[in-house]
């Protein structure tokens, strides 16, 4: 039976072939060439040897930027845990206009974080909605900087990514919940147990393997958040550029004059070596439910 | 907290709370009890006012005139004199149509790019056999590992070498076919099951008629949600098209949103009508679209 030539997987796969040498398998490798250069954003550049990973040990905003990344991480790890669970825990029942809400929550997470990152300028700065109805409820008397604090735009950008984030993990939950065990929900409520303890005893416990791809998922993210910074601090990286994260680094040395694609480069092997454990967990994980 | 004055439409005849009835479909919404339901609509409501009030209060800002003061003590939803001035400032400060045209471009060539490449190549990984198969499914599954960020700044070292530095195409290329695409797509021709594909084989059909008459027909849903996923994904992305384009005539919104708020305007009037020209259209295709979107990511179709 020979209805297939030799070549025609290679016809189909062609495109994607291209693609995964050119665009995937060549700048991991370039990445690492790059690393010990001093490349230009505008051409040119040579060897230096191991200076860019000399220089990465004395830079105080890399420091700046690790240490906002752990930050983020650790506070967006138990919010960005729970709080969608809670969610998916609402809409699982089949209420009408179920289907609406389950909508409406996932809006944020298709938006541009862009957008989202400007309504947040607009909420937060000093004259706007948050700071407003603090005042009026009695809760501040005056303004806080939420833009212009250091630790104040960090959590600002924390806020923004959870918010952004609560429906994208709530759709993962969904799926999950809906096998936990509905007898050992019903024998739980039988005996008597509150929605609360069910949702602890019952629930969280049915849903643990998703609660791992969760945290993996919400560590990776913090890892890599860069529009949120960048858009709140308008491309400063807010005050004495402390408020970076380690992409936002690797962003503000791939333009200009005084770009160097070389450090940049240093910068996203760190990157790299910082995310990798968590991205083959990730993949073990994937590999698991599939 | 958003209160419930009447019982929300469709709720059943009013059910004896007190009565302890034998549940026998305990978590049945037929035997749910009015105050359990009732507080649940309360904290969906709630929820709703979390995530959809910040664009609401956006949408609202960007209808309000000049005379209006946006700042007042008591905020404001509903403008009092809507209008649409400021939406035409926008158009006068930056040249959105043509943003608005340039992410459209690119969003474009990601969704014929990723539908035609994930398909054939998902094709061919899921339903025929050759060799080198394994050792392609091996280095693409090695790329997911790295996330996009890695290899950004050697991604336009490569563009650049290109001579595609600053234009759209540049901007493009990079995920018109996504590897990760190329794995959904592969999931979903495996997913059919070979004796369908035998008796096409049996009757002498070539794998192109194959994949025409045989795969295509049963992966409708899986391509659906990668067109859909590289859709938003172009235009919702930022960081590359900023690190690409240098030129401000060839912006995407992104872009070209974060340049207006930068550059040219603190009028937060402005800067939301601005915002809202780049969220209606994704929020336009996402209603449409969102019914094959939620079934795709509970098949597992969810990027990491």
């Amino acid at each position: 039976m020979k209805t297939q030539r030799w070549f025609t997987p290679w016809l189909l796969l062609g495109p994607a072939l291209v693609w995964l040498l050119v665009f995937n398998l060549w700048p991991a490798i370039n990445t690492v060439v790059l690393a010990f250069t001093n490349a230009k954003p505008l051409g040119g550049g040579s060897f230096t040897g191991v200076a860019n990973f000399e220089r990465m040990l004395n830079d105080d905003q890399l420091i700046y930027a690790l240490v906002n990344s752990i930050v983020y991480m650790l506070v967006c790890l138990p919010l960005l845990l729970f709080l969608p669970l809670l969610l998916a825990v609402l809409l699982e029942k089949k209420l009408p206009g179920i289907t609406f809400f389950r909508t409406a929550f996932y809006t944020p997470v298709i938006a541009s974080a862009v957008v989202v990152a400007l309504i947040w300028t607009w909420l937060l700065e000093d004259r706007g909605l948050v700071n407003g109805l603090a005042q009026q409820l009695g809760f501040l008397t005056e303004p806080l900087p939420f833009l212009s604090g250091r630790w104040l735009l960090l959590f600002s950008a924390i806020s923004l990514t959870v918010w952004k984030g609560l429906g994208y993990y709530m759709i993962i939950y969904l799926s999950a919940l809906g096998n936990v065990s509905r007898q050992l929900h019903e024998a739980a409520a039988v005996d008597g147990a509150s929605p609360i303890r069910r949702f602890w005893s019952v629930t969280v416990p049915g849903v643990r393997t998703t609660m791992l791809l969760v945290s993996v998922l919400v560590t990776v993210s913090a890892l890599r958040v860069f529009t949120e910074l960048f858009v709140l601090t308008n491309g400063t990286g807010g005050p004495g550029g402390r408020t970076m994260s380690l992409v936002m680094l690797i962003q503000m040395y791939s333009r200009g004059f005084t770009g160097h694609l070389g450090y940049a480069s240093a910068l996203s092997l760190l990157l790299f070596v910082i995310t990798v454990g968590p991205m083959l967990l990730l993949l073990r994980l994937n590999r698991k439910a599939a | 907290m958003t209160q419930l004055t009447t019982p929300p439409a469709g709720a059943p005849a009013k059910t004896p709370a007190s009565a302890p009835k034998r549940r026998r479909r305990g978590s049945g919404f037929g035997t749910m009890r009015r105050r359990e339901k009732l507080l649940r609509y309360a904290l969906l409501l709630l929820a709703l006012v979390v995530t959809v009030g910040p664009f609401v209060w956006q949408l609202s800002t960007s209808l309000k005139g000049a005379g209006e003061s946006i700042y007042t003590s008591t905020p404001q939803f509903i403008p009092s004199d809507p209008t649409f001035d400021n939406y035409l400032r926008v158009a006068e400060t930056i040249p959105v149509l043509s943003y608005a045209k340039n992410s459209l471009i690119v969003a474009a060539i990601a969704v014929i790019g990723n539908a035609v490449g994930a398909t054939l190549a998902g094709f061919a990984l899921a339903k025929l056999r050759f060799r080198g198969r394994t050792l392609f499914l091996a280095l693409v599954l090695g790329t997911l590992v790295l996330p996009g960020e890695v290899t950004i700044i050697s991604q336009y070292v490569t563009v650049r070498s290109l001579g595609l530095a600053d234009t759209l195409v540049g901007v493009a290329l990079p995920t018109t076919v996504a590897m990760l695409n190329v794995l959904l797509m592969r999931a979903a021709f495996m997913a059919i099951p070979d004796e369908m594909d035998e008796a096409a084989v049996i009757d002498g059909a070539s794998a192109w008629q194959r994949l025409i008459h045989v795969g295509l027909p049963n992966v409708r849903g899986m391509l659906s949600v990668i067109t859909i996923f590289a859709f938003i994904g172009a235009w919702d992305d930022f960081l590359w098209p900023l690190i690409v384009l240098t030129d401000p005539q060839n912006y995407t919104l992104t872009v070209g949103l974060q340049y207006l708020s930068g550059a040219f305007t603190s009028n937060p009037r402005v800067i939301a009508a601005g915002t809202m020209i780049a969220f209606i259209p994704i929020v336009i295709v996402f209603a449409t679209l969102q019914r094959f979107f939620f079934r795709g990511v509970e098949e597992g179709a969810i990027k990491g």
